[in-house]
């Protein structure tokens, strides 16, 4: 450890706003990007869902008509 | 020769080896990550004349050599999506390009604000600091030429060119600091590792500089094969393979219905 205390490391020898904004910062820019991939998977899922669904609702009811139509 | 490697090029069995293959990069990036950060910020010895400010170097290096490596990386997926019209080489481009300008970004603000105190300036139209903006305008050129065009495939081709002509730039980043004289200084790390020179790091900085250049390509990587998962299931989205992933059961025909006439 080359720090005396926790308040040493937090000060960095002067340099605190340089050395904690270029951490914080490349953290923020790596989460962003991480996050937006898994939102976007999440979305991905969410439509090819909606789609599936939609597609089953039309065949249901292009069955319905037909069944429908055979009564009459 | 190269035989066994054709079933990749085929987007499902990309994506299954992707998905197998993420732990692997994901949990070594970690560690690495959270080893590196403190072994660099807290247990490395100052600099004699940066004192703590040289500390940014743990993030700085790692993100300028990664934004040099991915830009090659993407120019190789451009050549393969031109050359072969490997479908899955031009997924990659695109799913390279935002990782690539995120690690431009961070060593150009990196390398702000350690300017800011070491040199007195944010920022100057130094050859290494120009060659490194230029970068950036390459990754977001690719990218914005991707999507500039109504057929995807058209854009993928374009935006490939502009990734292998952009090539030239990596040399010129490279050697700026020795073609031209300016202010940001010689590679560190390159002279190192090769040992041509005498290094000019101590192993206690270098070390802790090693892990974290490991760490940020591993994440990175993970980053990239999120992305190119993503753009996979994007194109394959209503293909079996896809949907059953995904975990949604469809009766056979459904997938046609919208499409079919009644």
């Amino acid at each position: 450890m080359q720090f005396e205390s926790f308040t040493e490391f937090l000060h960095m020898g002067g340099y605190a706003v340089w050395v904690w904004w270029s951490f914080v910062g490349t953290l923020a820019c790596f989460a962003l990007i991480a996050i937006e991939a898994v939102m976007r998977r999440k979305t991905l899922a969410s439509e090819a869902r909606k789609h599936a669904a939609r597609a089953e609702r039309i065949l249901q009811a292009r069955q319905a008509r037909k069944q429908q139509k055979a009564a009459h | 020769m190269w035989r066994w490697l054709h079933p990749y090029a085929k987007p499902e069995a990309t994506f299954h080896l992707i998905q197998k293959l993420l732990p692997w990069f994901l949990v070594p990036g970690v560690v690495l990550s959270v080893l590196g950060l403190v072994w660099g910020l807290a247990f490395a010895p100052p600099d004699y004349q940066q004192g703590e400010s040289y500390r940014i170097i743990f993030v700085h290096v790692p993100a300028a050599m990664w934004s040099m490596g991915f830009y090659v990386a993407m120019a190789a997926a451009g050549l393969l999506a031109l050359v072969w019209q490997i479908r899955t080489a031009e997924l990659a481009l695109l799913a390279i390009a935002p990782v690539g300008a995120v690690l431009t970004f961070i060593s150009l603000f990196t390398g702000a604000l350690w300017g800011q105190p070491m040199w007195g300036t944010w920022w100057v139209w130094d050859a290494r600091l120009t060659a490194q903006l230029i970068l950036l305008f390459l990754y977001l050129g690719v990218m914005a030429l991707y999507v500039a065009f109504e057929d995807e495939r058209a854009g993928a081709k374009a935006a490939s060119i502009l990734a292998l002509v952009g090539v030239i730039n990596i040399p010129i980043i490279h050697y700026s600091v020795y073609w031209w004289n300016t202010l940001h200084q010689q590679s560190t790390v390159t002279r190192a590792i090769t040992r041509l020179e005498a290094p000019s790091i101590a192993p206690e900085m270098l070390y802790p500089l090693l892990v974290n250049i490991v760490a940020m390509m591993l994440i990175s990587a993970v980053l990239v094969m999120l992305r190119l998962n993503n753009e996979i299931l994007r194109r394959e989205i209503h293909r079996p393979w896809a949907l059953k992933y995904l975990g949604i059961a469809v009766s056979t025909p459904a997938a046609n219905a919208t499409t079919e006439k009644e």
